[in-house]
């Protein structure tokens, strides 16, 4: 970049002015709130967050259902999601976030399974109830291999207000299984966040408690610790795992990605949670430390500079064979990561990017791009809360646009303007910036591709951001009148 | 085709009144159809001499779903060719009974139970709970709406939440008040109380039913007055309110109701209630024994 911080910060502050010209001035003045330049040395982004979407714009955001039901409990791989309500919510969300798993789908594992109570006019006017405990029986006759069910209600459970904790209780003590209650109505909140809050303590409520009554065969290690928060989404958290078992620690616990109920049963038996995507699971994590006194460490397993340092934070809060552990590990897979960077960096070194997604990425993958010497230029959260924009203050660069919870609009108008290299968004932002001419890589889902995290994660992640940006298909995108 | 309805609080003997009413305007020779939305299902019982009949929704539960039913399976005729239906609706504690009252009335339309008819008169629970009850008074539906009370405060109260439900879809939908129907529950100043109140809505009270125990003993046998004692005065009574009510056609008005502070003084201009002591709100017995 030719720009000088200052001379990027005015003409981004020109950008936020020009982008909030269209709109009405009450919604003008809402929206500046949450649109910023970070400043160097500031303790956050100086932007509002975690508030109701403006009516009338385009939110790219989820509902505590899909915080629920899609995040947190969607994942655990043995037991069965039950989408309660009509069948448009299950439907949506069938097949989860590609959370890797292993197991017998259908037999012993149920992740890509969708299973719904199919709400009709009749059960929303005599209640589901009934219809529910039917469910959970035929759930047991037919899955007899499932560890439990968890209740993702819909927003019309919440206002005819069916007692779903009354049949959780009973159907879990007539089939001895783990039935959740969750109440994570759509209707709730202001995103998918208040879904993953609901969903940290329904795992609380009806599992931990639940667990603690049980005589356990768990035999501790004092290397016990917990990846809480990592969804393995194309197989993140394998390839998490692999470097804190190689460095001599014991993974008892994947939160939630290819996890199973035994594994959050076990939980509280950690020594140490480590924590990936904070906004997520922070809930529980503090909840452990308070009542079990587990403590928590953030970490970041992207790239090679933030996956060293946090190997070494993680190993920090262990004893000295853990500490040669990893710095075994970073000393076997760093020439590796050099490889990778000297193969693309040269292909990429100065790219720009603009990202916008949800829970810890546009803060934790800065690091990676930087790996390859790009530089992000813009970044924002869906559902951020302060205490993520405060995070956020130690990856980006002075100058940074940042937008948090951005309008299809505001996003469209920003990339036109900075005309970034790459932009790394969703599903619904994929094709309206590819039709821009601007390469563009999905950074939920990885666009099909992954995994993103650890040593092997970085290898893939450099090459599909090379393949999307020197793809030669650009060069044939010409205007026709040119 | 008119199209009314009867509100009032539960217990207040809407469906007694409206019962009676329509049994009188059915003597006038006026082909009536009855649509009770009330979970209790008792909007029907003295036509039909029935406990309850089946309902709309508790067919339809167990058929699977409404489209499932035809007119006829919910469709029962009593006194003088009177057509009377149920919504039904859930247990309660259960369910959303709203919900229920809503596609019930959509099941009628599009069945075309009200071809035929001069007459259809809704009988309503309670309050206006939520947006379900208030169906009956949303668009295309009940023209005038006749509110059941008495003296009691109680039941003034909700005629003036009433009054506020249609006000609220008056624009939208044309939906009126045609008045309000006193049941007699021998309070203080009663019939004074049920002018002042009707004055105070923009409307007027359109009867006022005397207490008589002949309309218990009709109950008792699942019957109206009309039907069971023709010739009592009560009967008349039940046969002036009808002939009020078929020469209202048209005349009902847009409600104008009052604040709550506005209802306790008149409460308090008719000796109701006292005026309230604003020193006292709040102090247990004890302090008040300290500082007097």
């Amino acid at each position: 970049m030719s720009l000088t911080a200052e001379e990027m910060k005015a003409k981004n502050r020109e950008t936020i002015d020009e982008v909030l010209k269209v709109y009405p001035e009450k919604t003008a003045k809402k929206r500046a709130k949450h649109l910023s330049v970070y400043e160097d040395g500031k303790p956050d982004c100086a932007v509002k967050s975690n508030v109701k979407s403006i009516p009338g714009v385009m939110t790219i955001r989820g509902c505590a259902y899909a915080g629920s039901k899609g995040v947190v409990w969607g994942p655990i791989k043995d037991m069965v999601h039950l989408s309660h309500g009509p069948v448009g919510c299950g439907q949506y969300s069938w097949a989860a976030r590609r959370n890797y798993y292993v197991g017998t789908t259908g037999v012993d594992t149920f992740v890509t399974m969708q299973f719904t109570s199919d709400f009709q006019e009749k059960d929303i006017v005599f209640g589901g109830d009934k219809k529910l405990a039917r469910i959970v029986d035929e759930i047991q006759e037919l899955f007899p291999l499932n560890k439990g069910v968890s209740i993702q209600s819909e927003c019309p459970i919440g206002l005819i207000g069916d007692d779903i904790e009354a049949v959780a209780k009973a159907k879990g003590k007539e089939h001895g299984k783990t039935i959740v209650p969750v109440r994570c109505e759509g209707f709730r909140g202001v995103s998918q966040s208040l879904g993953h809050h609901i969903a940290n303590d329904s795992i609380r409520d009806w599992v931990f408690d639940k667990a603690a009554t049980q005589k356990q065969a768990f035999k501790s290690t004092p290397y016990d610790v917990a990846i809480i928060g990592d969804y393995n989404i194309g197989g993140d958290a394998w390839s998490s795992r692999i470097l804190l078992e190689e460095m001599g620690l014991r993974v008892i616990a994947q939160w939630s990605g290819d996890g199973t109920l035994a594994e959050l049963e076990a939980t509280p038996k950690a020594k140490l949670n480590a924590l990936h995507c904070y906004r997520s699971m922070n809930y529980i994590s503090r909840y452990m430390e308070e009542k079990y006194g587990i403590p928590w460490v953030e970490y970041n397993f992207f790239g090679p500079t933030k996956i060293a340092a946090s190997l070494r934070e993680i190993a920090g809060r262990f004893d000295d064979k853990i500490k040669e552990g990893a710095e075994r590990v970073i000393a076997k897979y760093q020439p590796m990561a050099d490889e990778v960077v000297a193969k693309f960096r040269p292909r990429l070194a100065g790219k720009t990017v603009m990202l916008y997604v949800g829970g810890l990425r546009p803060r934790h993958v800065i690091g990676a791009y930087e790996d390859l010497g790009m530089e992000v230029v813009g970044t924002g959260y869906e559902f951020g809360h302060n205490d993520d924009y405060q995070r956020t203050t130690h990856d980006v660069r002075d100058g940074t646009l940042i937008y948090d919870d951005v309008t299809a609009y505001e996003l469209e108008k920003f990339v036109e303007k900075l005309r970034p290299d790459l932009v790394g968004s969703g599903i619904k932002e994929k094709y309206v910036f590819q039709k821009m001419g601007v390469p563009f890589r999905q950074m939920h889902s990885w666009d099909y591709s992954g995994p993103y995290h650890g040593y092997d994660g970085f290898a893939v992640f450099a090459r599909d951001m090379d393949m999307a940006i020197n793809a030669p298909v650009w060069s044939l995108a010409k205007a026709p009148w040119k | 085709m008119r199209q009314i309805a009867f509100y009032g609080k539960g217990g207040i003997g809407k469906s007694t009144t409206s019962q009676n009413t329509l049994a009188a305007l059915a003597e006038m020779g006026q082909k009536i159809l009855i649509v009770g939305c009330d979970p209790k299902s008792d909007s029907t019982r003295l036509i039909l001499h029935a406990k309850a009949q089946n309902t709309i929704l508790s067919l339809a539960a167990a058929a699977g779903s409404v489209e499932d039913l035809e007119l006829e399976d919910v469709l029962r005729v009593g006194y003088k060719g009177i057509k009377c239906v149920e919504s039904g609706g859930p247990e309660p504690g259960v369910g959303c009974a709203g919900r229920g009252v809503i596609t019930a009335i959509n099941f009628l339309e599009e069945n075309g139970a009200y071809e035929g008819i001069d007459y259809v008169s809704y009988d309503v629970l309670g309050d206006v709970v939520c947006g379900g009850f208030a169906m009956p008074i949303r668009e295309n539906k009940a023209q005038e709406i006749y509110i059941v009370m008495s003296g009691e405060m109680m039941a003034m109260y909700a005629a003036n939440n009433i009054s506020k439900g249609i006000l609220k879809y008056a624009n939208s939908g044309g939906v009126r008040l045609g008045g309000l129907v006193c049941n007699e529950r021998q309070t203080d100043k009663e019939l004074d109380l049920a002018e002042a109140l009707a004055k105070k809505l923009g409307t007027q009270l359109i009867y006022f039913v005397p207490r008589d125990n002949v309309v218990q003993h009709a109950e008792l046998r699942r019957m109206t007055v009309i039907e069971y004692a023709p010739d009592s005065k009560q009967a008349d009574h039940y046969r002036a309110l009808a002939q009020k009510i078929h020469e209202n056609g048209g005349k009902g008005v847009i409600p104008t109701p009052i604040t709550m502070d506005e209802l306790e003084d008149m409460l308090m201009e008719h000796g109701i209630i006292e005026p309230v002591d604003e020193s006292i709100v709040g102090k247990t017995a004890a302090e008040l024994a300290t500082t007097a």
